[in-house]
């Protein structure tokens, strides 16, 4: 499903974030990426939803070539890709409905449809009564349900997830990365970054380790693939 | 239901009704978003307003003089004194060979003994005219342009040919001073034409200032949308529509300005007017007008807006 040949990427600054890295996930996995801050976790995930472009390697998205994908072409790969963030990225002066129905809205389906799916989301997350409030009035971990909403209701095969747990209390971070889960376990190909090694070791899943911007490969190596991968 | 059926007829159609229904939400929503910063929407669409009511001002000014000039262009005529001794054949002759001219709507002959017989009645010397052994006064044509040689430059032409003519001792353009005013619109059309253009470039700048604003206030929000699949087009709509709103706004009000000044000065035109005995109504933009303003509006807008979105949008790429 994602595939990284050699990819590695500078920031104009010089910063080397990522070095020659290459790995595959396949379509149904869920994988947790993971590494010190600063050690490429978030500009791994950028480059997949090609917010951030690689400097050289190659990088495959569902079996199209997206390395050097043209501007225009940058909107319908994200449609393919859910992103969940660690501040939400929610839009303040829109309800939780709108929030969430936005990429729907975008991707320019009917406005009936738009409701029945932007309630079935919302209902899946638990959100359903919420969805005339504001995000500010909404706790933490709400507003990252909202966001996880948000980013699989119009049903992408990806789901990428930056720190979804970096503002939460351990409780709700466990409550967030099961719902992740759930996802992964109807068939969307997952991936979180997340540094709270304590939480992803709980959940029996492959575990790619950065370190300063490189595959850390016995590690990654010797962790077991899970029985959802293909 | 209709919509239902539009959306099951073939899918080119339900793409075309979804288009449009995006087209007319982001249409509402640019709307909303005026309507709910009420003060500045206000200022910049009075700004715009004033800046279009100006020229739009002028021009009906314009339109005005020149319909009252142009009452008096139908007036305008030249007078051909033939040679004193003119006899009458000659000058029917010579009234008829002007009167085939493509450039002249008629020609009347007012001989010798008619042109004495009114300067007699008119001028109270009748007694002293009499003792005149033989009239001194010619034959006079009086030519009246064809509508379309009225202005300045035809008729000159026109009063140039009459001249030549071997008859003929003296032309005379009357109304001289209609062409100099006609010459002296001319010029004014052309400053306000020159000033309608530099406020047009301050209705673009202003526009553009306004949305380039709002683009750098909406920088989180543009960010989201282009994170979750928006295209270039999604996210510069509003903003564009945003621009045609401000655009029409300020030529809404623009209209009122220039309506409003036309009713303050109704009435003391009406009472120059009845000075004058002329029978002239003041002229408003009209329909032709109204929409040509409107539609400058919304076009200085779009244009506006297109170039600040062109500049500033595609630097926002989300981080």
């Amino acid at each position: 499903m994602i595939s990284f040949q050699d990819v590695s990427k500078r920031y104009p600054t010089g910063f080397e974030a990522l070095n020659r890295l290459t790995f595959r996930i396949d379509r149904g996995e869920m994988v947790f990426i993971t590494g010190h801050s600063g050690a490429g976790k978030s500009t791994l995930l950028k480059l997949i939803a090609a917010i951030e472009r690689p400097s050289r390697g190659q990088i495959v998205i569902d079996n199209r070539n997206v390395t050097n994908l043209s501007r225009r072409r940058i909107p319908l790969l994200r449609r393919k890709v859910g992103l969940v963030f660690q501040n939400y990225q929610l839009l303040h002066d829109r309800t939780v409905f709108d929030n969430v129905a936005l990429p729907l809205v975008i991707a320019g389906v009917p406005q009936p449809e738009v409701r029945k799916r932007t309630r079935a989301a919302l209902h899946k997350l638990g959100l359903l009564k919420r969805e005339n409030a504001l995000p500010i009035t909404l706790s933490g971990g709400e507003q990252q349900r909202v966001s996880i909403a948000r980013a699989v209701v119009n049903r992408p095969p990806i789901l990428l997830a930056d720190e979804p747990t970096g503002n939460l209390d351990p409780a709700l971070s466990e409550e967030i990365m099961q719902l992740l889960e759930q996802f992964n376990q109807v068939g969307v190909t997952v991936l979180v970054a997340s540094h709270a090694i304590d939480l992803i070791s709980r959940f029996n899943k492959r575990i790619i380790t950065l370190q300063n911007g490189r595959l850390m490969r016995p590690e990654a190596d010797e962790q077991p693939r899970t029985a959802g991968a293909l | 239901m209709a919509r239902g059926a539009i959306l099951s007829r073939s899918p080119l159609g339900a793409k075309v009704y979804i288009y449009g229904q995006a087209h007319l939400r982001t249409l509402l929503v640019s709307l909303g978003r005026i309507w709910h910063a009420p003060l500045s929407s206000i200022m910049t669409t009075a700004v715009i307003g004033i800046a279009l009511a100006l020229p739009c001002g002028l021009y009906v000014l314009l339109a005005n003089l020149q319909s009252i000039a142009g009452g008096w262009d139908n007036t305008a005529s030249i007078s051909l004194f033939l040679k004193i001794d003119t006899p009458p054949a000659t000058a029917r002759d010579v009234a008829a060979k002007i009167d085939q001219r493509g450039d002249v709507k008629n020609v009347r002959l007012i001989s010798a003994a008619e042109a004495m017989a009114e300067f007699q009645e008119s001028s109270g010397f009748g007694d002293a005219l009499d003792k005149l052994e033989r009239n001194p006064l010619p034959p006079v044509l009086v030519v009246t342009p064809a509508a379309g040689a009225r202005r300045a430059l035809p008729a000159n032409a026109l009063l140039a040919a009459l001249r030549t003519l071997p008859d003929v001792d003296l032309a005379q353009l009357d109304m001289e001073w209609l062409q100099r005013l006609q010459a002296i619109m001319d010029i004014a059309r052309r400053g306000v034409t020159s000033i309608a253009i530099l406020l047009g470039l301050a209705v673009l700048l202003i526009v553009g200032n306004t949305i380039r604003l709002e683009i750098h206030n909406r920088r989180e929000e543009i960010e989201v949308t282009k994170l979750v699949g928006a295209t270039d087009g999604y996210v510069r709509r509003p903003f564009l529509y945003g621009g045609v709103w401000y655009g029409l706004l300020g030529g809404v009000l623009a209209w009122l300005l220039v309506g409003g000044a036309l009713l303050l000065i109704d009435g003391p035109a009406a009472h120059l007017a009845l000075l004058y005995r002329a029978d002239h109504q003041l002229i408003g933009p009209g329909i032709k007008g109204t929409l040509l303003l409107l539609g400058t509006g919304a076009a200085l807008g779009l244009l506006g807006s297109w170039l600040a979105v062109g500049r500033h949008l595609s630097a926002i790429e989300p981080r």
